[in-house]
C-alpha cells in the first residue's frame, strides 16, 4: 500500500519535472528557429532565466526520492542505462554553462556558439528522455540479481537483444522531442511579444499536427509491443481517465492556440504531457521496470521498494518539504513580470 | 585490484574532487557575504555593499559550476555503485533525497533573487535572500555529511535479507554522533577557503594600489574570519574528528600516522615515508609521545600500530592516505600561523602596509583548496577497504554489469568536459577580478525587470 503511494509520488515528481523543465528544454529547441536576432534570443533566455535552474531541481529531487523509495529500481536502471545517462549528464552540463556563459561576452562568435550548444543540448535531451521512457515501457533484460546493461544500440529491433536505441524507443524519443517543441513554443508565446511571439505561435500550430500523428502512432505501437498495457487497462477501466486527460489537453492546445490564448494553450500542453506520462505509469503498474525476456524477472513496486518503515518515515518529511518547495516556486513565479519588455 | 573496480573508484574520486572545489567556496562565501551585508545594514557604509556585490558575482560563477558538476554525483550512486545503492539505498537515499527536497529548492529559488534582485528588493529583503541562500547551502552540506558519516560510522540500521541494510531508526541516521565533528570541521574549512580567497584578492588589490576602499574590507573580513576559523579547525573540530577516528577506526589512525608498531607513548610523525613492505618509516622526523597525548590525553598511553591489525583490515592505499593526511595537517598549520600573524598586524593597525605579509596572503590562495582536498582524501581513503565501515567492502559495492571499458569511456568524457569547464571558469573569474568591485549595483547584462541568468 505504502509502496503504491510512493509509486504515485515519484510519478508526480517525474511528471512535474517533465512539465517544468520541459518548457525550458522546448524553449531551447525552438529558440534557434523562432528567435532571429540577438535581442530576440535574449528575450527567450530571459523568459526561462529565473526558473530553469529551479525546474532542474525537480530532476534531482525526483531522482533522490526514487533512490530512497525504490533503491533496487534506481540501481538497476541507472547502471543498466549507464551510457545514455552519462550522456544526459554531459548534455545537462553543457546546457547549463551555455545559458550561464552566453551573456558574459558580447561577440558575434561567442554568443551564436553558445546558442547552438544550448539548442543542440536541449534537443538531444528531449530525445533521450523520450527514449528512456520507451525503454521502460518496452522492458529490459533483467538478470537473476535484478541488474542489466544495455549497449547504446544493437540491431535497432525492440526484441530480446535490443539496445537503448531501437526503432521503438527512437519513435518515443521523436514524440517527446515534438511534444516538448510545442510546449516550448507556447511558453515562448506566453512570455514574449512581437514577431517572436507570432513565430512561436505559428510554429506551435504546425508542429501540433506532427504531435497528433505521433501520439496516435506511439499509442498503437506501444499496445502491440507491451501486452501488459492492454491487460492493465482492461482490468482497471477507470485508468482510461489518464489517456482522456492527455487527449483533452492535446485538443485544447490547438483550440486555444488558434485563439491566441497562450496561457490556456500552455496549460493544456501541461495536461497533455502529464496525461501521457501518467498513462504510461498506470499502464505498466505494478511494474516499475518490466523485463523483455520473462515477465517474472521484472521489477515491481513490491520487489523494488524499500521496506515500509523507511517509506512511512519518508512521508513525514517529504510532505512538509514539498509543500515548502511548492510555496517557494509559486513565490518566484508570481514575482515574474507578466511579460518581459525588450 | 580488479580493473573495473579501480575505474569506478577513480570515476567517483575524480568527479567529486573537481566538484568540491566549487561548493567549498560558495558555502564559506555565503557566510562572509551575510557578514558584509550585515555590516552594510548596520553602518550604512556603501563600500560594504559594493564589496558584497563583487563577491556575489564570484559566488554566482562558482555556484553555477558547482550545480552542473553536482548533478553527476547523485547519479553515480546508481550508475557506478549499483550494488551499494541497491543494498543501502533505503538508508542513505533518505538523506540524499532530503537534500534535494529541503536545500536545493530553497537555494535555487532564492539564488536568483539574491544574485540579481538587489535593485528590486529593499536592503533588508536582500539581506534575507542572502541569509536563505546561506541556510540552503549549509543545509545541503549537512545532508551530504550525514550521508558520508553513515558510511564512516553506520548507525540506525539493521541487516535485512539478501545483504540488504535497512533503516531501523530515522533519528539514529540523522543524529549519528560522527556527524557533529565532521560537519563542523568541513563547514569551518569552507569558511577558511572563502576567507583566504577574500583576503588574497584584497592583498592583490592592496599591493597594486587598486580599489583602496574595498581592499581593506576584503583583508579585514578575510583575516578576522580566517583566523577564527583556522583556530577552530585545529581545536575543537580537528581534535574531535581525530578522536572519533581513534575510537571507531583505530586501524585508519595507525595508517594515517604511519605507525607500524604498537607503542606506549607513540610519537607523531612530522616527515617520513612509510614503507609498507618492510613495515617501517623511512627518514622519520617525529615529536615523541605526542600522538598518545593527542589521542588519549596521556603521554604514555598505548596506541595500536598497523602490525597488530590483520592485513585485510588495512586501508588499501596507506602511502596515499598517509601523505594526504600529512599534507592537510602541514598546510593547515602553516595557514594558521599566517592568519595569526595577519591578525596581530591588523590589530596593531599595520597590516595594510606590510608588503611581505600581503604577498604571503596573496600567494596562499590555492593552499586551502589543497588542504580541504587532502582532508577529504584522508577521510575517504581512511574508510577503505570498506564502503560502509564494517558492513560492506568497496569491492562489493560496484555496478556488476558496467565494464571497465564503459567506465573508462565516461571517465575520459568527464575529464575532457571538466578541463573545458575549468578553463572557462578561470577565464570568467579572472575577468571579474580584473574588473573589481563596482560602485553601482551589478550592471545587469540585459536590462529588464528580472535578468536573463537568474540563477
Amino acid at each position: 500500500m505504502i509502496a503504491t503511494v510512493w509509486f504515485c509520488l515519484v510519478a508526480i515528481m517525474i511528471a512535474g519535472y517533465v512539465v517544468l523543465d520541459g518548457f525550458d528544454l522546448g524553449a531551447g529547441i525552438v529558440h534557434l528557429f523562432v528567435a532571429h536576432t540577438d535581442g530576440e534570443r535574449r528575450q527567450v533566455l530571459r523568459s526561462i532565466g529565473p526558473v530553469w535552474d529551479g525546474n532542474e531541481v525537480w530532476l534531482l529531487a525526483g531522482g533522490g526520492t526514487l533512490y530512497f523509495a525504490f533503491p533496487a529500481l534506481y540501481s538497476a536502471a541507472f547502471s543498466g542505462f549507464y551510457l545514455a545517462l552519462m550522456m544526459v549528464l554531459w548534455l545537462l552540463i553543457l546546457r547549463g554553462i551555455s545559458i550561464e556563459l552566453r551573456s558574459h561576452i558580447e561577440s558575434p562568435i561567442w554568443r551564436p556558439f553558445w546558442d547552438l550548444v544550448f539548442g543542440g543540448s536541449s534537443a538531444l535531451l528531449a530525445l533521450l528522455f523520450g527514449a528512456a521512457l520507451g525503454n521502460v515501457v518496452r522492458g529490459v533484460p533483467l538478470d537473476s540479481e535484478g541488474f542489466f546493461f544495455l549497449p547504446l544500440w544493437t540491431n535497432f529491433q525492440p526484441g530480446k537483444n535490443a539496445g537503448i536505441v531501437d526503432w521503438y524507443t527512437l519513435l518515443i524519443g521523436a514524440a517527446s522531442f515534438l511534444a516538448l517543441t510545442v510546449h516550448g513554443c507556447y511558453w515562448v508565446a506566453l512570455r514574449t511579444a512581437g514577431d517572436l511571439q507570432q513565430r512561436a505561435r505559428a510554429l506551435a500550430s504546425k508542429v501540433w499536427w506532427a504531435v497528433l500523428a505521433f501520439t496516435a502512432l506511439i499509442t498503437l505501437v506501444s499496445f502491440r509491443l507491451q501486452p501488459h498495457l492492454a491487460t492493465q487497462f482492461s482490468s482497471h477501466p477507470w485508468g482510461y481517465v489518464f489517456p482522456l486527460v492527455a487527449l483533452s489537453g492535446l485538443g485544447g492546445m490547438q483550440l486555444y492556440g488558434a485563439h491566441r490564448r497562450d496561457m490556456a494553450a500552455f496549460l493544456c500542453s501541461c495536461l497533455f504531457l502529464m496525461g501521457m506520462l501518467t498513462s504510461a505509469a498506470f499502464g505498466i503498474f505494478p511494474y516499475v521496470l518490466p523485463s523483455n525476456v520473462s515477465a517474472d524477472a521484472g521489477l515491481t513496486i513490491f520487489n523494488a521498494s524499500a521496506p515500509p518503515y523507511g517509506l512511512y518515515v519518508g512521508l513525514a518529511w517529504w510532505i512538509p518539504g514539498m509543500l515548502l518547495a511548492v510555496f517557494y516556486s509559486v513565490f518566484v513565479y508570481r514575482r515574474l513580470p507578466a511579460k518581459p519588455a525588450d | 585490484m580488479d580493473s573495473a573496480l579501480a575505474v569506478h573508484r577513480l570515476h567517483f574520486a575524480f568527479t567529486i574532487t573537481f566538484h568540491y572545489l566549487f561548493p567549498q567556496l560558495t558555502m564559506g562565501l555565503a557566510l562572509l557575504i551575510v557578514i558584509l551585508k550585515t555590516a552594510a545594514l548596520r553602518t550604512g557604509n556603501p563600500s560594504y555593499n559594493e564589496a558584497a556585490r563583487f563577491w556575489v558575482k564570484i559566488f554566482a560563477i562558482n555556484f553555477a559550476v558547482g550545480v552542473v558538476t553536482g548533478i553527476p554525483m547523485e547519479f553515480q550512486f546508481g550508475t557506478n555503485w549499483a550494488r551499494f545503492s541497491k543494498d543501502a539505498g533505503g538508508v542513505i537515499g533518505q538523506t540524499l533525497a532530503m537534500e534535494g527536497v529541503f536545500s536545493f529548492f530553497l537555494e535555487s529559488t532564492f539564488l536568483g533573487l539574491f544574485v540579481f534582485g538587489e535593485k528590486h528588493l529593499s536592503p533588508k529583503m536582500h539581506w534575507v535572500t542572502a541569509f536563505l541562500v546561506f541556510l540552503g547551502s549549509w543545509l545541503s552540506g549537512f545532508f551530504i555529511i550525514a550521508t558520508d558519516a553513515w558510511m564512516q560510522h553506520p548507525t540506525g540500521y539493521k541487516l535485512g535479507p539478501n545483504h540488504t541494510i535497512l533503516l531501523e531508526s530515522f533519528w539514529g541516521l540523522v543524529l549519528n554522533p560522527w556527524i557533529l565533528w565532521q560537519y563542523l570541521h568541513n563547514m569551518i574549512a569552507a569558511v577558511v577557503t572563502a576567507s583566504f580567497v577574500m583576503a588574497s584578492i584584497g592583498a592583490y588589490y592592496q599591493l597594486l594600489g587598486k580599489f583602496s576602499e574595498h581592499a581593506p574590507i576584503f583583508l579585514r573580513t578575510g583575516v578576522v574570519a580566517g583566523a577564527i576559523a583556522m583556530v577552530a579547525m585545529l581545536f575543537p573540530t580537528g581534535d574531535g574528528q581525530g578522536r572519533m577516528v581513534a575510537e571507531h577506526q583505530p586501524v585508519t589512525l595507525a595508517a594515517m600516522e604511519g605507525l607500524f608498531d604498537t607503542s606506549a607513548g607513540a610519537p607523531i610523525v612530522i616527515l617520513g615515508q612509510p614503507d609498507t613492505d618492510k613495515m617501517e618509516l623511512d627518514n622519520p622526523l617525529v615529536v615523541p609521545k605526542a600522538l598518545s597525548f593527542l589521542t588519549y590525553r596521556r603521554w604514555s598511553a598505548e596506541v595500536k600500530g598497523l602490525k597488530d591489525f590483520p592485513r585485510e583490515l588495512w586501508p588499501d592505499n596507506i602511502p596515499l592516505l598517509y601523505y594526504s593526511y600529512h599534507i592537510m595537517v602541514g598546510i593547515g598549520t602553516m595557514l594558521l600561523v599566517l592568519m595569526l600573524l595577519c591578525v596581530w598586524w591588523l590589530w596593531r593597525g599595520r597590516l595594510y602596509g606590510n608588503r611581505p605579509l600581503l604577498w604571503a596572503l596573496m600567494l596562499a590562495l590555492p593552499f586551502p583548496y589543497v588542504a580541504t582536498t587532502t582532508g577529504w582524501m584522508t577521510a575517504e581513503l581512511g574508510r577503505q577497504p570498506w564502503l560502509i565501515y564494517g558492513l560492506m567492502r568497496t569491492a562489493d559495492g560496484v555496478s556488476p554489469r558496467v565494464s571497465a571499458a564503459n567506465g573508462l569511456f565516461t571517465l575520459m568524457g568527464f575529464m575532457g568536459l571538466y578541463l573545458l569547464l575549468g578553463i572557462l571558469f578561470l577565464f570568467l573569474v579572472l575577468r571579474e577580478i580584473e574588473e573589481g568591485p563596482h560602485p553601482e549595483p551589478a550592471s545587469i547584462p540585459e536590462a529588464g525587470p528580472l535578468p536573463e541568468a537568474l540563477r
